[in-house]
């Protein structure tokens, strides 16, 4: 099985690659709670 | 053609998943196509089917490219799939800006529509196999991540461009702007998955190939692509995989007029904001199930994650259409189940293919069977709007015009139901021999 844990010098790696795509997703999320609100104040 | 990106050692498979998802939430962009039609409409003087014809032929593209392209995929890995990605998608922007720059629509067709479509494509199967190699222990978590990605890429794109046209202006020059705007901006965003993405060395993520042409399990069952179509269980899943979407299409396509139909003589009537809200509900629900449902057929297993699928499916549509007039929270809670089913099927049926016919040529057989992808885009909304008008025609209105959809799905889902019960291991007949390199890679492996 391989091991979850990565090598120390590919953590700053790992954390901008999963910010790269969660940054543009977290403001998508934001958009659609703020949409979604609708159905039960519209 | 390109060698296979091998990882170097000690490279993290949880860079592989953030690779998957650049690509994945750039070309999910597809589904928020609708955002450019009015503005279309309007400048270039185009009636409503005129301006859908990019986001239809981009489908259709997307569908023959995944079906057509598969091997070809298989043979140069992911990098080339996802570099071929890219300049298509981001080219079929740029041709667009200068369709609608120059007034030239059939260069937006052609842009957007045929050249971005084939960057749908194989967009869409590029990361796949090779996320299966990393997760041999989690391959439903991981093509969920990315397949959920796909689904995300509408949430980020609809807000995103409409904010971009509300700024640039709607006439031909602010689309043509925006069009650049976007076709620069995800060649940008997906070039992260160009440069990270890696296939597993010979011992990394459980997997023993040295590259995407050579099967990476060898205790396992591998089946060729072309082999695979010649196997019941290739249409059996078909069949579940069509019947899957065409059920969860049905309430998609149609889901705001539905609800506003539904409780159109009650007490509480949906305003038109309150239905985009159930829409966007929906979407979370699709997205949602992409990642959850996925994930959970790690754990429970392929087989059984489908016949929760169909067989709750089926039970939601049936409680819809009993007493989904009478009750605004059930309708809804039944439509989300329904439609994180929908986003489950998706995102499930890579690693099901995978149990199936192994990581040999996963990817290509998960690209032929997106045809059923789209048979199901086009009879979903057949299905809905055409016995919607026809019932309209004969005087019902209200919950009553949707009762006979609503039946015939039912129907669909315990024809996949029946479909996913058909589904056996493959015979030996269809198994492939090892290939060369894993064959010596064996020989390598002490005794």
């Amino acid at each position: 099985m391989p091991s979850d844990s990565s090598p120390p010098n590919r953590r700053g790696l790992i954390t901008l690659a999963w910010l790269w795509v969660a940054a543009p997703l977290a403001y998508g999320v934001y958009e659609l709670v703020h949409k979604a609100t609708q159905l039960f104040t519209g | 053609m390109s060698s296979p990106p091998v990882a170097p050692a000690g490279w993290s498979r949880w860079l592989v998943p953030p690779a998957a998802l650049s690509v994945h939430l750039s070309i999910g962009q597809a589904y928020a196509w609708s955002v450019f039609k009015p503005p279309l409409e309007a400048a270039l003087h185009l009636d409503g089917t005129q301006s859908a014809l990019p986001f239809q032929l981009a489908i259709v593209m997307l569908g023959l490219s995944a079906a057509f392209g598969g091997t070809l995929v298989e043979r140069n890995g992911p990098r080339w799939a996802m570099t071929v990605a890219l300049v298509c998608f981001c080219a079929g922007f740029l041709l667009s800006a200068l369709g609608a720059g120059t007034r030239q629509y059939w260069l937006i067709v052609l842009g957007y529509g045929f050249v971005g479509g084939i960057g749908l494509g194989i967009g869409y199967i590029s990361p796949v196999s090779t996320l299966i190699k990393w997760f041999p222990d989690r391959p439903g978590m991981a093509t969920g991540i990315a397949i959920m990605g796909f689904g995300g890429g509408a949430l980020i794109a609809s807000p995103w461009s409409a904010q971009m046209l509300a700024s640039f202006g709607g006439d031909n020059d602010g689309i043509a702007l925006a069009f650049l705007v976007h076709g620069l901006s995800y060649a940008v965003f997906m070039t992260l998955g160009v440069l990270l993405v890696r296939v597993p060395r010979t011992g990394d993520g459980g997997g023993t190939a040295s590259g995407p042409s050579g099967p990476s399990d060898l205790e396992g069952v591998q089946v060729s692509a072309r082999g695979a179509v010649r196997t019941p269980q290739f249409w059996c899943l078909w069949i579940v995989l069509c019947m899957n979407v065409t059920a969860g299409i049905g309430i998609l396509e149609k889901a705001a007029p539905m609800i506003t139909d539904f409780f159109a003589d009650s007490s509480a009537p949906v305003s038109a904001s309150a239905a985009a809200g159930f829409v966007a509900l929906l979407s979370a629900a699709n997205m949602a199930g992409r990642i959850g449902w996925s994930s959970t057929s790690d754990l429970i297993g392929r087989k059984n994650i489908y016949r929760l699928y169909l067989g709750v499916g089926a039970l939601m549509y049936l409680l819809i259409a009993l007493f989904g007039d009478a009750s605004k929270p059930l309708f809804v809670l039944c439509a989300l189940v329904i439609l994180s089913f929908y986003g489950g099927g998706f995102a499930t049926v890579p690693a099901y293919l995978k149990d199936l016919f192994g990581t040999y040529q996963v990817g290509a057989i998960h690209g032929r069977l997106l045809t059923a992808w789209s048979t199901a885009g086009v009879l979903g909304p057949l299905i809905v709007n055409w016995i919607a008008d026809r019932q309209k025609e004969a005087g019902k209105h209200g919950s009553s015009l949707y009762g006979l959809s609503f039946g015939i799905m039912i129907g669909l889902l315990v024809v996949g139901f029946v479909a996913n019960e058909l589904v056996r291991p493959v015979h030996a007949r269809h198994h492939v021999p090892a290939p060369r390199e894993a064959a010596d890679a064996q020989r390598q492996q002490p005794a």
